[in-house]
């Protein structure tokens, strides 16, 4: 928060009517601080007053909303440096550049290929948000007949590059009310820019030389009344870049710097002609600070693994992952097949379930819901001990899947044998090996058949 | 308001430990800023980058991975003198893999006289690396540290249950440790505390255990960049170790590493550079290519 208490205490009425609900206007103010009340609910508050205190308690980093509906991509609203303080917010956007200077048919290609990626993880659709349309043709319809293309048979949010002011708002204008970020606008052009930005209510990528140019752009521009912006400080490489995305998100959170309080957008895609590098790049903007990466076409093994980065790094460290409670059949297991048991805790799945399918041993996982929390905790506040499986047990009728009667538990969780015993009579409980990650050599020596 | 860049200086360094001996001795760590933040402060060693060979045949190795080296993977000095000779790697990790009680179970004296004839090979740093089974390793890595006296090895991982021995004998024999921790912020200080109660901090490498990308790297990337800056920012002197990564193992056994080349380096790559952004002094690789497009990418200039 950008505010303090004691600075929004200054401007209350100060009469402590209680209207508000609280005692005093001091209660009020902490409270509006921290976000817990609204300035809406002081009915005395001066309008001027009211717009300043507004202004000044907006989150540091402007959210952002390019594109519409369910595929639009909304980035900013950041609240820290490093993600174990607290975590990232808002994915950045992935954008797939395609420039006008390509035939027809390539275009087409291309723009069909991107539409047909389908990526997933743990049940999560991990989507490329962007078309970034570069102007490197020359040729005004070239460019436009690309854009329109990219508006009318796809949904993707749309970025439109042009380095002329006069071709980049033409086509802006054939794909307005997806709200297209427009770039570059530049100290050179913004004067022409600012009737057309208030025209066409669009976010605006603002680039400049160094970080002071992008200042008083955005100063500019906000005076205008524009506050949908995107930053580009111009980096050339991913040292430059580095440098440039922590001063400008460290201004804006530890200096309170208004000015670069907007989220920012990267061009791997200019940076590097190699591939792999490009994808380093990328995935170095992603870690550190970036609200767009645009890249170069590229094929499923390379946009895969940034995919998987991104969902990674903007995953809440304060929230275990889970994955779904099921008995899950690796490599099509029958009546014979071993059963394993474990958590729902998605990092132990994916360790577990990752090392049955590298034993190459068909197996039933059994996977329980704890909450997404490990064995031992689990076992501890009893969602992981010998009742709690036993349940488990009778609600998928594990009985009716296999013929043998051993089950396979976590190598650590040493007490739950006994209590498995008592609960399975049945069954034969086996210890697992401590570590998922040796359940091949474990499967391979332990399990006949 | 008029834009300063937002410098910041911290007034402590992460410790610099030497690898090795000679000409080819490699320095990690030293610095006092965060990592590519050469404009407001100093990075005096740029980090290590190592490659790994086994002591035995590897087993479900992509083929990928494997063809760089498949001509030399039964025998560990040629595959060594590979990594050093044709592929540029300026540090080598020698893992003891045949000591693992649940496999050959060789003997510390079998694999102590495979690391010497590994090391006697080449010129670079050698980290040896056992397997991770506290009592085993403590007299494996002891074995090792005698046959290697004065090297100046990088022997790991030291754990809780076994550093007392381990260390002690590193010290006299002239060697760094590895300090493994779980992925635990305070278990990592918990044992730098006991080790640095008779062991040199500055002959200290730290390890958090490194997940792959899609497989908890998150974790590690928070617990690296956190213990560098409890380190630098907290000034806690305990957390003043360079940190190590060693995660190429673990991205190559994935079954996304294995669909195609550029997947598996990528795989690998992806994880090697969010590990180096989050503090990592020297990164543990398999593939060649993966350490060359990290090289180039931490080498270029402004």
């Amino acid at each position: 928060m950008a505010l303090k208490g004691a600075e929004i205490m200054k401007r209350l009425p100060k009469t402590n009517c209680k209207e508000c609900g609280y005692a005093t206007c001091f209660a009020f103010a902490m409270k509006l601080a921290t976000g817990g009340a609204k300035l809406e609910d002081c009915p005395y508050l001066a309008p001027e007053v009211k717009a300043e205190l507004e202004a000044a308690m907006a989150p540091p980093i402007k959210l952002v909303t390019i594109g519409v509906d369910e595929n639009a991509l909304v980035i900013g609203e950041e609240e820290v440096m490093f993600r174990h303080e607290k975590t990232f917010f808002h994915e950045p956007g992935i954008a797939i550049l395609i420039s006008d200077k390509e035939s027809d048919s390539d275009i087409e290609k291309k723009i069909k290929d991107i539409k047909e990626f389908h990526f997933e993880r743990i049940g999560k659709e991990l989507k490329i948000n962007l078309l970034a349309l570069s102007f490197e043709s020359g040729d005004k319809t070239k460019f436009e007949t690309l854009v329109k293309k990219a508006y009318e048979t796809t949904d993707f949010a749309l970025i439109l590059i042009c380095n002329n002011i006069d071709v980049l708002f033409s086509a802006a204008a054939l794909c307005a009310d997806r709200k297209p970020l427009v770039y570059p606008i530049t100290k050179e052009n913004i004067d022409l820019a600012i009737p057309k930005l208030k025209e066409l209510r669009t976010p605006a990528g603002v680039k400049g030389e160094s970080i002071e140019e992008i200042v008083s752009l955005t100063s500019t521009l906000k005076e205008a009344g524009l506050e949908e912006i995107v930053l580009d400080p111009g980096s050339k490489n991913v040292r430059e870049g580095i440098r440039d995305q922590t001063f400008i998100r460290r201004a804006a959170l530890k200096k309170g710097f208004r000015p670069l309080g907007y989220p920012t957008i990267t061009f791997p895609c200019f940076m590097y002609q190699d591939k792999f590098k490009e994808a380093l790049a990328a995935a170095a903007f992603i870690t550190k600070y970036a609200g767009i990466i645009v890249i170069s076409p590229a094929d499923k093994h390379f946009l895969f693994p940034l995919l998987v980065h991104r969902f990674n790094i903007y995953t809440d460290p304060r929230r275990p992952m889970t994955v779904e409670e099921n008995v899950y059949e690796i490599s099509e297991p029958n009546e014979y097949s071993p059963i394993l048991i474990s958590t729902n805790y998605a990092l132990d799945f994916f360790i577990v379930s990752g090392a049955i399918e590298e034993a190459n041993i068909p197996a039933y996982l059994c996977i329980k819901d704890t909450g997404g929390i490990g064995v031992m905790a689990a076992w501890t506040s009893g969602k992981f001990n010998g009742e709690a499986i036993a349940d488990f047990f009778k609600k998928y009728g594990i009985e009716n899947k296999v013929k043998h009667r051993k089950l396979i538990i976590p190598g650590v969780a040493k007490k739950l044998k006994d209590e498995l015993e008592e609960e399975l009579p049945d069954w034969e409980i086996i210890f697992g090996p401590i570590e998922g990650s040796d359940i091949p050599k474990f499967l391979s020596k332990e399990w006949k058949k | 308001m008029k834009y300063e860049a937002p410098l910041e200086k911290y007034p402590v360094n992460i410790r610099e430990a030497v690898l090795g001996k000679g000409e080819k001795a490699i320095k990690i760590g030293g610095e006092n800023t965060f990592p590519f933040h050469f404009f407001e402060g100093s990075l005096p060693d740029p980090p290590g980058l190592a490659l790994e060979v086994l002591d035995i045949q590897p087993e479900n190795w992509s083929h990928w991975v494997l063809e760089p080296f498949q001509d030399v993977v039964s025998e560990p000095v040629k595959w060594a003198k590979r990594c050093v000779d044709v592929f540029g790697a300026e540090i080598l990790c020698l893992r003891l893999l045949s000591t693992d009680p649940m496999g050959k179970d060789a003997s510390p004296k079998q694999a102590a006289v495979i690391a010497k004839k590994v090391a006697d090979a080449i010129d670079v740093p050698l980290i040896v690396w056992g397997t991770g089974t506290e009592e085993k390793d403590s007299r494996v890595l002891t074995e090792v540290a005698r046959l290697c006296s004065g090297k100046n090895l990088l022997l790991g991982p030291v754990l809780k249950g076994n550093y007392e021995e381990i260390a002690q004998i590193a010290l006299e024999h002239g060697h760094a440790i590895v300090a493994q921790a779980s992925m635990d912020v305070n278990l990592t200080k918990e044992l730098n505390i006991a080790l640095c109660k008779f062991f040199p901090p500055e002959k200290i490498v730290l390890d958090t255990t490194s997940s792959a990308l899609g497989y908890g790297l998150e974790y590690t990337f928070s617990i690296i960049e956190n213990v560098k800056q409890i380190g630098l920012i907290n000034r806690d002197n305990m957390m003043q170790m360079p940190i190590l990564a060693d995660f190429g193992g673990e991205c190559w056994r994935s079954k996304e590493a294995k669909e195609s080349k550029e997947q598996g380096i990528l795989w690998e790559a992806i994880t090697g550079i969010t590990f180096l952004l989050a503090g990592a002094n020297l990164l543990i690789l398999r593939h060649p290519d993966t350490l060359k497009l990290i090289k180039e990418m931490i080498s270029e200039k402004k």
